[in-house]
C-alpha cells in the first residue's frame, strides 16, 4: 500500500470547494433580446422548465404603437440535487418593434453598463461581504428565420453589445425551415457575423487531455452555431411518449429531438457545460474592460492632480454629479492659487 | 388545440454528462427533485418563483462539475507559516504533514550559525500533486523567533511580512489592468509551536498570538508532545485554552466565523481539542508487520499517525483534509478584507482617495508641507 502511505489528503480540496459551493449556490443572469413574437419567452420557459410569463398580458396593436424598449427582470430560484441556482432573466420587450428603431439597443447597453457600474462601486467599497452580482452573463439574441440572414438592426445590435456581454445568436422559430434552409441560413449568418466583425461568444478550446467523447461533443457544438431553436410551453404525445412539442396537422415537432432542432445543444451549452465559462468571460473580460475604461476616464478627468500616480488612486465617487465635480475643480484651483 | 400544461414529472431528460471520473465525495446530499404542486404558486411583485414549479430536470448541478474542472486545471495555492523557537520540530512537522521534504531542516551543528541574530523569514515553494490535484505549497519559516536572550518585538518582522502580502494583493487588485488570477502569497495559516512545558502559556506566546491572531489564522500546537503523559496533556491543553480566553486571543477556527449550524458543530469539536499535541518524524519503523512513521525509543515506538499516541493525524485532517479551503476563505474574506478596509480608511485620511469630503484634509496637509519649504 505504498500509495496509501504517500497520501497526504489535499486531493480532497476539490470536494471541500464543492461543498462550499453547494452551500453558497450559484447565480446566473441571462438576457433575451429580439423582436416580439420570436419565441423568446417560450424558449426561456423550455430551457428552465418554468412558466415565468403566465401572467403576461400581450398589448394590442394600438398600445404598442407608443411602446418603448423596457427592461424587465424575473428571478427564479431553482434547486436540483442540493444545488441552488438563482436565475435572473432579463427581458427586453419592445426591442425592434417600433417603426423607427434607431438606437433601440441603447436602453439595453445602458442597463448592462449600469450593472457593471454597480458592481464596480460595490467591489471598491468598504463592505464587500454581500455583493450582489447582477451583471449580465449571457445574451441570447433571436434572429428571425424569415429573412435571408442578418438584418441591419441585427448587425447594429450585436455590434453595440459584443464588447459588453457574451452574445449567443439564435435562429428562432426554426420549425418553419426545412433542414436545407436551416443549413443555408446558418452558413449565411456565420459568414455575415465574420464579415461585419461581430464578436459573438466563443467556446473555449478543448484541452488536449480531454476525453474523446467530450472533444467530439465540443466539435459538434462549434459547428452547429448559430443554434436553430424551437421552444414550447405544451406537452404533446409523440411516439408513445409525452414530450415538449408543437402539434401541427402535418406532424409533431419535438423540442428535445436533436434531429428537429438545436434546443438540446443550446441547453447543454448554456447550463451543463458552459455556464461557468460564460460567467468567467463576463468577469474577466467584459467587466475588466469596463472597469479599466472607467478608471482611465476618472483619472484623465483629474489629470492635473499629481496624486494620480499614487498606488491607491481611486475610490469611486459616491455620486459623480456635476455639482461635486465643479466643487472639486474649484478646490483644486484654490490650492493651485495658494501656492503661487 | 393546446394540451394542458399538466404538471408532468415523467419527462426523463438526459442526466448531466460527467466530464471526468468520480472522485470520492465526502457526503452525497441527495435532495429530491421538487414535486410540482397542483397549482403554480403566486409570483410576488418581483416575479420570484419557487423551484417547486419545475417539472423535469434542468441539469444545473453540472455547474459544479464545470467549476471543479476549472479549479483543477488552475491548481491551488496554499501558504503555511510556522513559528516557534528553534528545535521544536517545525520543519520536521511540515515535512511529515506533506509527506515530502518541503521545509529545509536546520541541522547545522555549529552553534553560531544555528541561532540567527534576528528573525528573518524564509519562504520555500513546492508544487506537489496528488490524484490529479496540483498544489503550490509555500512554507514560510521564521528562524530566530524567540531564540534571543531579549525577545522583545521579535514578532514584528512576522507582522510586517503578513501585512506586506496583503498589501501586495491589494495593489494588484486595485490595478487598472489586473491579472485574471491574482497570485496569492498571503499567509493562509500560521502554525504556532508551543513547547511542551506542561504549565501554561508563556508571555512570548501570549504576545505573539495576541498580535498575530488579529491578522492571520493561528493554529497553535504543542510540539514534541512525547514528553507529556495523557493526563498532563489534557491539563496543559485546558490551561492553554483558559489562558487564550483570558487574553482575548482568537485562534482558528474562530467562533464568530462559523457560517451555519453544521459548521458550528464541526468546529466546536475542534475547538474543544485544540491545541493539538503533535509529534513529527520522517523515520519509519516496523510495528506489527507494518511500516509506520514513528520515533523509536527504549520504551516503545511513538507512532505519529496513531491517534492513541498523538494528535498529528487530527492536525493533518484539520489543516489539509477538511479545512484547507476554509483557511483560505477565512484569510480572503475576513483577514484580507479587514486589512483592506483599514488601508482604504488610512488612504482616505491622507487625502489619497478622491472624494469631496476628504479633499479638505488633503489640501490642508499639502499647504502645510509646502509652507515648510
Amino acid at each position: 500500500n505504498r500509495n496509501d502511505k504517500q497520501y497526504v489528503g489535499f486531493a480532497t480540496l476539490p470536494n471541500q470547494v464543492h461543498r462550499k459551493s453547494v452551500k453558497k449556490g450559484f447565480d446566473f443572469t441571462l438576457m433575451v433580446a429580439g423582436e416580439s413574437g420570436l419565441g423568446k419567452s417560450t424558449l426561456v420557459n423550455s430551457l428552465f422548465l418554468t412558466d415565468l410569463y403566465k401572467d403576461r398580458k400581450l398589448l394590442n396593436a394600438e398600445e404598442r404603437i407608443n411602446q418603448t424598449v423596457e427592461i424587465t427582470k424575473h428571478t427564479v430560484d431553482i434547486e436540483e440535487k442540493g444545488v441552488k441556482l438563482k436565475l435572473t432573466i432579463v427581458d427586453t420587450p419592445g426591442f425592434g418593434d417600433a417603426v423607427n428603431n434607431n438606437e433601440c439597443w441603447k436602453p439595453i447597453t445602458d442597463y448592462i453598463d449600469q450593472q457593471f457600474e454597480q458592481y464596480f462601486r460595490d467591489e471598491s467599497g468598504l463592505n464587500r461581504k454581500n455583493i450582489l452580482d447582477n451583471r449580465v452573463h449571457c445574451c441570447l439574441y433571436f434572429i428571425p428565420p424569415f429573412g435571408h440572414g442578418l438584418r441591419p438592426v441585427d448587425v447594429e445590435f450585436m455590434k453595440a453589445l459584443h464588447e459588453k456581454v457574451n452574445i449567443v445568436p439564435l435562429i428562432s422559430k426554426a420549425d418553419c425551415l426545412t433542414p436545407n434552409e436551416v443549413k443555408k441560413l446558418k452558413d449565411r449568418v456565420r459568414d455575415e457575423i465574420e464579415h461585419f466583425g461581430i464578436k459573438v461568444y466563443q467556446f473555449p478550446e478543448c484541452d488536449s487531455d480531454e476525453e474523446e467523447e467530450f472533444k467530439q461533443m465540443d466539435k459538434e457544438l462549434k459547428e452547429c452555431t448559430p443554434f436553430a431553436v424551437i421552444g414550447s410551453n405544451t406537452v404533446v404525445e409523440a411516439r408513445g411518449q409525452r414530450v415538449r412539442g408543437r402539434l401541427y396537422p402535418w406532424g409533431i415537432v419535438e423540442v428535445e429531438n436533436q434531429s428537429h432542432c438545436d434546443f438540446v445543444k443550446l441547453r447543454n451549452m448554456l447550463i451543463r457545460s458552459h455556464m461557468h465559462d460564460l460567467k468567467d468571460v463576463t468577469c474577466d473580460v467584459h467587466y475588466e474592460n469596463y472597469r479599466a475604461h472607467c478608471i482611465q476616464e476618472m483619472t484623465s478627468k483629474l489629470a492635473q492632480d499629481n496624486r494620480t500616480d499614487s498606488p491607491l488612486p481611486i475610490l469611486p465617487l459616491p455620486t459623480p454629479d456635476v455639482e461635486t465635480e465643479r466643487l472639486i475643480k474649484m478646490k483644486d484651483e484654490e490650492v493651485q492659487n495658494n501656492h503661487h | 388545440m393546446r394540451e394542458d400544461t399538466a404538471q408532468e414529472q415523467g419527462l426523463d431528460l438526459e442526466p448531466p454528462v460527467r466530464m471526468e471520473e468520480e472522485m470520492e465525495v465526502m457526503e452525497e446530499r441527495v435532495v429530491e427533485i421538487e414535486h410540482p404542486l397542483p397549482c403554480l404558486s403566486e409570483s410576488d411583485t418581483q416575479g420570484i418563483i419557487k423551484g417547486r414549479d419545475l417539472f423535469g430536470y434542468v441539469g444545473i448541478e453540472a455547474v459544479l462539475d464545470q467549476m471543479r474542472r476549472k479549479t483543477m486545471k488552475a491548481g491551488f495555492e496554499f501558504n503555511i507559516m510556522v513559528v516557534g523557537q528553534s528545535g521544536l520540530g517545525k520543519s520536521t512537522l511540515v515535512n511529515t504533514l506533506f509527506k515530502s521534504k518541503v521545509s529545509r531542516k536546520s541541522c547545522t551543528p555549529n552553534y553560531e550559525e544555528k541561532i540567527s541574530k534576528t528573525v528573518h523569514l524564509q519562504s520555500v515553494s513546492h508544487i506537489i500533486e496528488e490524484k490529479g490535484v496540483k498544489m503550490k505549497l509555500t512554507v514560510i519559516d521564521t528562524p530566530g523567533f524567540g531564540d534571543q536572550i531579549n525577545n522583545e518585538n521579535c514578532w514584528e518582522p512576522i507582522v510586517k511580512y503578513v501585512n506586506e502580502q496583503y498589501e501586495k494583493y491589494l495593489k494588484e487588485e486595485l490595478n487598472v489592468n489586473r491579472k485574471r488570477r491574482i497570485p496569492d502569497t498571503r499567509v493562509h495559516c500560521c502554525v504556532y509551536f508551543l513547547p511542551a512545558t506542561g504549565h501554561w502559556l508563556r508571555p512570548i506566546d501570549v504576545e505573539f498570538m495576541r498580535r498575530l491572531g488579529k491578522i492571520v489564522s493561528i493554529v497553535p500546537v504543542i510540539a514534541k508532545a512525547d514528553t507529556l503523559t495523557l493526563e498532563e496533556r489534557l491539563e496543559f491543553k485546558q490551561r492553554i485554552r483558559q489562558d487564550l480566553q483570558a487574553n482575548g486571543i482568537r485562534v482558528y477556527p474562530q467562533k464568530e466565523y462559523d457560517e451555519d449550524a453544521e459548521d458550528r458543530i464541526l468546529n466546536d469539536k475542534i475547538r474543544e481539542n485544540i491545541p493539538f499535541a503533535v509529534v513529527g518524524t520522517d523515520k519509519e519503523h516496523q510495528v506489527n508487520g507494518n511500516k509506520v512513521l514513528g520515533r523509536k525509543t527504549k520504551w516503545g515506538i511513538i507512532e505519529v499517525e496513531n491517534v492513541a499516541h498523538c494528535e498529528f493525524a487530527l492536525l493533518r485532517d484539520l489543516l489539509i483534509r477538511s479545512h484547507l479551503q476554509d483557511l483560505k476563505d477565512v484569510t480572503h474574506n475576513i483577514h484580507y478584507e479587514t486589512y483592506r478596509v483599514k488601508r482604504l480608511n488610512e488612504s482616505n485620511a491622507n487625502g489619497l482617495a478622491l472624494s469631496p469630503l476628504t479633499l479638505e484634509n488633503g489640501t490642508l496637509e499639502k499647504s502645510d508641507a509646502e509652507s515648510h519649504l
